[in-house]
């Protein structure tokens, strides 16, 4: 009966997180995302500097008109570099930076099962 | 100790991440856009300073063998430093073509700076908001990008001009 | 005259490090079950003028001496006493002297509290952390020498950098080198464990205080830290995987998987070699960290003024380190039978290793991997936040529920009881997330997980507090205060970042903004002259358009003439329901200021949350020590 309850509650979870929406800001994510380039190691978020009003004006220009995060990001790229953008791309050179951390998880975990189970062997004999 | 693969393995590892920090410490840490070299630019409209009706664009920049597009400013003291390598510049019209950028200034301040140090340029536009500046890569004033006839990036130049850019620039348009 | 004396102090410690590392060598060799007298007698001469070494330093900044180059660099007449004295460990040269007088306290008290461990150990012990010693103090007599002197004497300094005048940031370094150095003893244990064969169980009990002592400040000077750079920085952040901060976690994951780690060692006997990897790990982890911090090889908002010639001093020093410990472990290590109950609380220590160790990899790789690709590619990209939050985040989720539930596995009776509990705790968490969700905002599915994790953490460990005091049983309290405030921490943190108002606009004086249910007044600017900078004050009247509550933020924009510069100070009001943050900059060449606005529901929490973390580290140290 429990078990019951416990799964019609997870359903209509799921269902009311469908049906939302993020409700995150998306200029100030965006900001966030962007490095202030004549600053050390700020985001334009933070910035207090020239450059980084000015790249505020360009980004609301062009969220009103209707780009997406990854369009102006793709466009900044392609005026300043990736060096711009704090989430590094996902592309191809790239991947071993985003891959290498999970492969790591992965194997560890292996790790811990073998020498779990070599012990329950151990124990066994 | 015994040697075994897996104690090389982890030598190697260490030996190669070591390495890698020392050649670290040798490298420029500073970043520039130098690496955009090669780009093209693109989609730009750039109203003249002192006529609304006139402006320039792709088309107007193809016809030149070489543009040097000159972002500066009446409040920029390093702009007047280089104004003399813009005004000799000037004199090679039949090569390059010189643009300047106007960049977060009122006309009255930028029409006494041409006054007063000359006017270098074959065309004054003016980027109020600096908004303009940003489709071209730019970070700082003053900052020059020099362009050929396919409108690709050939030479940025981070900062005033000085006399080794100066000759550098001069070697590329002959 | 101070620059001598303190040269002269150093060069005695550096010969009396040399003499103990000569003493403990013979001692090695004789049959007797005590040190000699006299290794005492060097090490208390030791501690006594590395000690007094830092005073005459202290002395130089309070006395304003600025013969002393160190001094007439980050020190000016004018500076208020407090920040004099925080001043000589706020910069590069002071601070290592910090680190030599970490080392050799750890040293010391090392030495007199093991009485009752192996003897050849304890020398051993003493020989490798006094051969770190020497490593350091040769750096700092050959290349970054507080004590190094000028003439003629200039007759006024040339000022600490403003934004390090503050006091959550003058006690900052000292918290966080008692964590990042302290754990140089362990490194020094753990070679010595693996020569003098001295291993498991007792090992374990004679570095166990140390790492906790270590663990304790290490968060502690984190968490101070997060909270300098929130009321200082003028961004509203409190953590911005900056380098220098990433490079203060590395060591604080190796610490907090060691400090498992040795339950499971002192408990069980096994694991052995793990504790040795994670003990020689940690130093290791510190010295990189102060590598890519101080060397100039990484950008970072607060890195010190950065010089080549120390970056490439450390990292010989980091290689010598890391080939020793490599090739000591090596020939000692000797393969050991594991012995697991799978249903059992070793196993879920060796999960949070697991974790602990998927972090630490994730933070690392993620300083590293920039540098790496510049010098193979020439290709420079950043890796900020976004990377750290989208690779570390969600397992965090797991993780709260393995820390809930394993810390108590091995003493369940009944299995289906236990079954039905975490069910039904489970079914709580969902109903209050549900709740949050339905009436204060929607998020992502990520976001509901991480509430649900959190909140079952929480609740799971209030019932183990229920119980601590129902059987009167305080050893379990330091544990569940840590766990119970860690869940505490990412639902405060979970709310804070889903529930902030931030808006970012221009303002004249005298303008008026409205947004978000608040009407932002920009009354008006006042001028203000202070002892060492002067101050453009923003006055501004917020309203709450709900509630009607009406208050005054001041920011500032602080113009310092010695050195020159510009800060920007955030007008925070913090409240028990969330704090209001404003800061405000002068638009170059107008009339408009732009302004930062943020509401932070539950900042305050979030600090006391991370500060319970910490204060169940030192309620375990208080508790042992009554117990002897």
């Amino acid at each position: 009966m429990k078990i019951k309850i416990f799964f019609f509650i997870i359903y209509f979870l799921f269902l009311a997180v469908l049906n939302s929406n993020d409700n995150k800001k998306e200029l100030s994510e965006i900001y966030k995302n962007l490095r202030c380039l004549v600053c050390q190691g700020q985001s334009i978020a933070d910035s207090n500097s020239d450059f980084a009003a000015t790249i505020k004006l360009v980004v609301q220009d062009q969220v009103n008109e209707g780009k997406t995060k990854d369009e102006i990001y793709t466009f900044l790229i392609s005026k300043y570099g990736e060096w711009i953008v704090y989430q590094p791309t996902f592309s191809k050179s790239n991947l071993i930076l985003w891959i290498l951390p999970y492969f790591i998880f992965i194997a560890g975990g292996l790790f811990i099962f073998f020498i779990v189970r070599k012990s329950k062997n151990n124990k066994a004999n | 100790m015994k040697i075994s693969i897996s104690k090389i393995i982890i030598f190697s590892f260490i030996i190669f991440f070591l390495s890698v920090f020392w050649l670290g410490l040798k490298i420029d840490n500073n970043y520039d856009t130098k690496s955009l070299i090669g780009s093209k630019i693109s989609n730009f409209h750039i109203t003249e300073i002192n006529n609304e009706n006139q402006y320039i664009s792709e088309e107007d920049l193809r016809k030149n063998k070489y543009t040097l597009i000159n972002f500066f400013a009446s409040w920029c003291a390093p702009c007047r430093a280089e104004h003399k390598y813009l005004l000799s510049l000037s004199n090679q019209n039949k090569r390059i073509k010189i643009i300047g950028i106007n960049f977060k200034d009122k006309k009255i301040n930028a029409n006494n700076f041409l006054k007063d140090l000359g006017n270098p340029y074959n065309f004054v536009g003016k980027d109020t908001d600096g908004k303009i500046s940003i489709s071209f890569g730019i970070y700082g004033i003053p900052e020059s990008i020099l362009v050929n006839n396919e409108l690709t990036v050939i030479k940025k130049i981070i900062g005033p001009i000085d006399q080794v850019q100066f000759e550098d620039v001069l070697k590329i348009i002959q | 005259m101070l620059s001598n004396i303190g040269v002269a102090l150093l060069l005695l410690v550096l010969i009396l490090s040399f003499l103990i590392i000569y003493n403990s060598s013979l001692e090695l060799k004789t049959s007797s079950q005590s040190i000699r007298k006299n290794i005492y007698q060097l090490s208390l001469f030791q501690i006594t003028f590395t000690v007094l070494s830092f005073f005459t330093l202290i002395i130089g900044f309070i006395n304003s001496d600025f013969s002393l180059i160190n001094v007439y660099e980050n020190s000016h007449t004018a500076k208020p006493l407090f920040y004099k004295i925080a001043g000589t460990w706020g910069n590069h040269e002071g601070s290592l002297l910090l680190w030599v007088n970490i080392l050799v306290i750890f040293s010391y008290l090392f030495l007199i509290f093991n009485h009752t461990h192996n003897k050849k150990f304890r020398l051993y012990t003493l020989i490798f952390q006094n051969i770190l010693i020497l490593g350091f103090l040769f750096f700092l007599l050959l290349n970054s020498n507080p004590f190094n002197s000028i003439y003629p004497v200039p007759a006024e300094g040339l000022g600490l950098n403003p934004i390090l005048q503050d006091p959550a940031l003058a006690i900052h370094p000292p918290l966080l080198y008692v964590g990042f150095v302290g754990c140089s003893i362990y490194f020094s244990a753990a070679m010595a464990s693996l020569l003098s064969s001295y291993a498991g169980k007792l090992f374990a009990q004679s570095i166990k205080t140390w790492v906790k002592i270590s663990w304790c400040f290490q968060t502690l000077g984190i968490i101070v830290g997060s909270i300098w750079a929130y009321y200082e920085l003028g961004w509203g952040g409190f953590w911005f995987w900056d380098p220098v901060e990433n490079a203060s976690l590395l060591p604080w994951f190796a610490i907090t998987a060691l400090m498992h780690s040795l339950i499971v060692l002192e408990k069980r006997n096994t694991l052995y070699s793990w504790v040795i990897i994670l003990c020689l790990s940690t130093f290791i982890l510190s010295v990189t960290g102060t590598f890519l911090v101080r060397s100039g090889i990484l950008n970072s908002v607060h890195t010190f003024a950065s010089d080549p010639s120390r970056g490439i001093y450390i990292l010989s020093f980091l290689s010598f380190m890391i080939f020793s410990a490599l090739i000591i472990f090596f020939t000692k290590y000797k393969k050991e039978n594991y012995n697991f109950n799978l249903k059992s609380r070793e196993t879920f220590i060796l999960a949070n290793n697991w974790f602990m160790v998927f972090f630490l990899v994730t933070v690392l790789i993620g300083m590293l991997y920039p540098i790496f690709l510049d010098v193979l590619t020439n290709v420079k990209i950043s890796v900020g936040p976004p990377f750290f939050n989208i690779v570390i985040i969600p397992l965090a989720i797991p993780l709260m529920f393995l820390m809930a539930i394993g810390p108590k596995f091995s003493w369940i009776k009944s299995q289906n009881k236990f079954f039905y509990k975490i069910l039904f705790l489970i079914l709580g968490a969902i109903i209050i997330n549900l709740f949050i969700f339905y009436f204060f905002g929607k998020y992502s599915l990520l976001s509901n997980l991480i509430f649900i994790a959190a909140i079952f953490l929480i609740l799971y460990s209030l019932l183990d507090i229920k119980n601590i005091f129902n059987k009167k049983n305080k050893f379990k309290l330091p544990r569940v205060t840590s766990h119970l405030s860690f869940g505490f921490l990412v639902f405060f943190i979970g709310i804070n970042y889903q529930f902030s108002l931030e808006e970012d606009f221009n303002l004249k004086v005298g303008e008026i903004k409205e947004t978000n249910n608040y009407e932002i007044n920009f009354e008006e600017i006042k001028i203000k002259e202070n002892k060492n900078y002067k101050a453009v004050i923003g006055n501004f009247k917020l309203t709450n358009l709900k509630s009607n509550l009406v208050q005054y933020l001041n920011p500032e924009i602080r113009i310092y003439s010695n050195p020159e510069t510009l800060t920007y100070e955030a007008a925070i009001k913090t409240r028990v329901t969330s704090d209001l943050y404003l800061t405000m900059s002068n638009v170059s060449r107008s009339d408009y200021y732009n302004i930062k606005f943020q509401k932070k529901p539950f900042m305050i929490w979030i600090w006391i949350s991370a500060l319970m973390i910490s204060l169940g580290g030192f309620i375990q140290l208080i508790l042992k020590k009554n117990e002897n």
